[in-house]
């Protein structure tokens, strides 16, 4: 299989192994059943090891991978019938954003997404899914028509981060952000945010504000990205891997920090290995999550996002213990 | 050569470093060097221009020459907006702990408090203004280039909930570099809270007036400082959500000399107004003014 990581060389080279081996013993017809069973046996044993044990870096690698699915690809397999819907009625249609209707089981629903590129073509007309104002000023005009007719909303976050660039501080791109934040807020329909690549810093949270947040197995989720950090901390943004590690940036880090509620688990070896499999695992997740925020009316909705983002934090009060 | 024949001599008379150490005359030695007591002059970081430090203070920490706003303390702030003696802090005892054990963070937050005199990047608390009570929340540049995390966003909600609670208006004087990295997903998240809060606080019919000083940037641009009824910077203030260097970096363009600034964001209709320091307690005050109807009624 194409697009092995680094970290997964070593079941690269015993597949080779077991694929000459068994390939020699069709040649010269003899019989390596005895050893390549053992050999199987040996990768499935190392496949456990490696994937059991994914360091932060290596997520980081899975989460940036070029064949992992994208908000598009995701969609596909998650919903059906998806009609997207283009435009903020302002200035444009940000590219980098993707939204319309879809079904979830049969309910209509509002998607909305981050959309990097298939390539480099699809790339630059999508500024690798970074957005301007103008796509969060189209995702905010969706979930204003999905809060008219009673619609959930489902986000999929997958972003290096709002694109920095002189236009898009011109058109206002922290007011569009903040805009977001404070308007997802106050939404009278359920909202569901999944983390499905990288959620970089306000970018990502622009489309992040939910009842429930949830993250892909391999996912991140940081302030800033792990290469911008190195390059603070330790002028080199080459250490992008061991500002992963302090960082506190996977899934299971964030809830540990009831930053996020849920975990999606991924097929073995990442998203990219299998988008049906990984479409499957979210729409079961958002199925689950979606039915449990049903028996909440619309005040209930707005109280319970605002109780779960009001408890985020860590700090100590004199006058108390830390509350963490 | 001909050209040796207009060879420059390159013969210098030298001066040593310190005149009055090296003439022996005994005068020279025992007169004592004129010193300047460290802070009796300041020299303004634009224009160049050295003025007294107390000639600065009366003018508010504008520079006399070019009309730079230098950056303010958070209790200078304070002293300069709110009627004496009725600022009341709160929520002084919630400060940062090191939640991430992130290197060098706790260290820096020593050293943080120690620069600035304060616990936190933002001071909260109420206050008047000509007589009309608010709630104020006042960030300041000099404790962690004025970061948000947990502990800011926690300080910046209360006060939003307060002022919610007891009707009161809210100004914000926003100053920071952004989300504080050392927190990471925890500071992203108080942009969110703070937003939160900002949007049931503006259900309730709150005023929340925001003031932009220079410079404020990213996590905190991108939340609540951009959020207030009527958004008001300080002349020349920079603000905006990336960085200039990283924006050159992405479209590999000069960027011209005054982007980001209070003037260039209000030409791009991001912005109410400027306002000059001098004037600046004074168009809160009649702000406000025009708001209390309400609860009178």
């Amino acid at each position: 299989m194409a697009g092995e990581l680094a970290f997964e060389q070593p079941l690269v080279e015993l597949r080779k192994k077991i694929d000459e081996l068994k390939q020699f013993g069709q040649e010269k017809g003899i019989d390596f059943s005895d050893e390549i069973a053992r050999l199987e046996e040996r990768h499935a044993q190392l496949q456990h090891e490696i994937y059991t044990n994914v360091t932060p870096a290596q997520k980081m690698h899975l989460a940036r991978h070029h064949q992992r699915p994208t908000t598009l690809d995701l969609i596909s397999h998650v919903f059906t019938d998806f009609v997207e819907l283009h435009g903020d009625r302002m200035f444009g249609d940000d590219l980098a954003i993707v939204g319309g209707l879809a079904r979830l089981n049969g309910t209509p629903v509002t998607v909305i997404g981050h959309q990097r590129g298939k390539d480099t073509k699809d790339n630059i007309a999508r500024f690798f899914g970074s957005p301007h104002p103008e796509g969060f000023r189209k995702a905010l005009r969706l979930m204003q028509q999905a809060e008219k007719f009673g619609r959930p909303i489902v986000t999929f976050i997958d972003t290096k981060g709002a694109y920095p660039g002189n236009t898009a501080e011109e058109r206002g791109q922290s007011e569009a952000i903040a805009r977001n934040l404070r308007d997802m807020a106050m939404l009278k329909v359920p909202v569901i945010c999944v983390v499905i690549g990288e959620g970089g810093s306000g970018g990502a949270l622009g489309l992040g504000v939910g009842n429930r947040v949830l993250m892909l197995e391999n996912a991140i989720y940081a302030a800033i990205s792990p290469n911008g950090a190195a390059s603070i901390l330790w002028k080199d943004a080459s250490k992008a891997d061991q500002a992963a590690e302090a960082m506190k940036i996977t899934a299971s880090d964030l809830l540990e920090m009831n930053v996020i509620e849920d975990i999606v688990p991924e097929p073995k070896g990442g998203a990219h290995r299998d988008y049906e499999a990984t479409g499957l695992a979210i729409k079961d997740a958002l199925t689950r999550h979606l039915d449990e925020l049903s028996v909440l009316d619309a005040q209930g909705l707005i109280t319970d996002r605002y109780e779960k983002f009001r408890k985020i934090g860590q700090y100590a009060s004199e006058r108390t213990l830390p509350n963490s | 050569m001909f050209k040796d024949l207009f060879q420059k001599k390159r013969k210098y008379a030298t001066l040593p470093p310190d005149r009055s150490a090296a003439n022996g005359s005994p005068e020279a030695q025992q007169r004592p060097k004129r010193e300047i007591p460290e802070g009796l002059m300041n020299k303004c970081s634009k224009c160049g221009a050295i003025q007294y430090s107390k000639e600065l203070e009366k003018n508010l920490k504008v520079c006399p020459s070019c009309g730079h706003h230098m950056r303010l303390n958070a209790m200078e702030r304070i002293a300069m907006i709110l009627d004496e003696g009725s600022f009341v802090e709160r929520d002084d005892d919630v400060v940062s702990i090191d939640p991430l054990l992130f290197p060098g963070y706790a260290g820096k937050l020593e050293e943080q408090k120690l620069k600035s005199g304060l616990k936190e990047a933002v001071v909260t608390g109420e206050g008047a203004i000509n007589g009309q009570p608010v709630a104020v929340a006042v960030m300041s540049f000099d404790f962690f280039s004025g970061s948000m995390g947990s502990a800011v966003g926690e300080k910046i909600t209360r006060i939003i909930e307060h002022a919610g609670e007891y009707h009161l208006p809210l100004i914000i004087f926003s100053t920071s570099g952004g989300a504080r990295m050392q927190e990471s997903i925890l500071s992203l998240m108080q942009m969110a809270k703070t937003s939160a809060a900002l949007g049931h606080f503006s259900e309730k019919g709150g005023l929340f007036l925001s003031v932009i000083t220079d410079p404020t940037m990213g996590g905190v641009s991108a939340s609540f400082a951009m959020l207030g009824d009527i958004i008001i910077a300080e002349p020349g203030a920079m603000f905006g959500f990336a960085g200039r260097i990283v924006i050159e970096q992405t479209i590999r363009q000069k960027l011209p000399e005054d982007f980001q600034t209070a003037e260039f964001n209000m030409q791009h209709g991001q912005l109410d107004m400027v306002v000059h320091r001098k004037e600046m307690k004074t168009t809160l005050g009649k702000l406000i003014g025009m708001h209390s109807k309400k609860e009178e009624l």
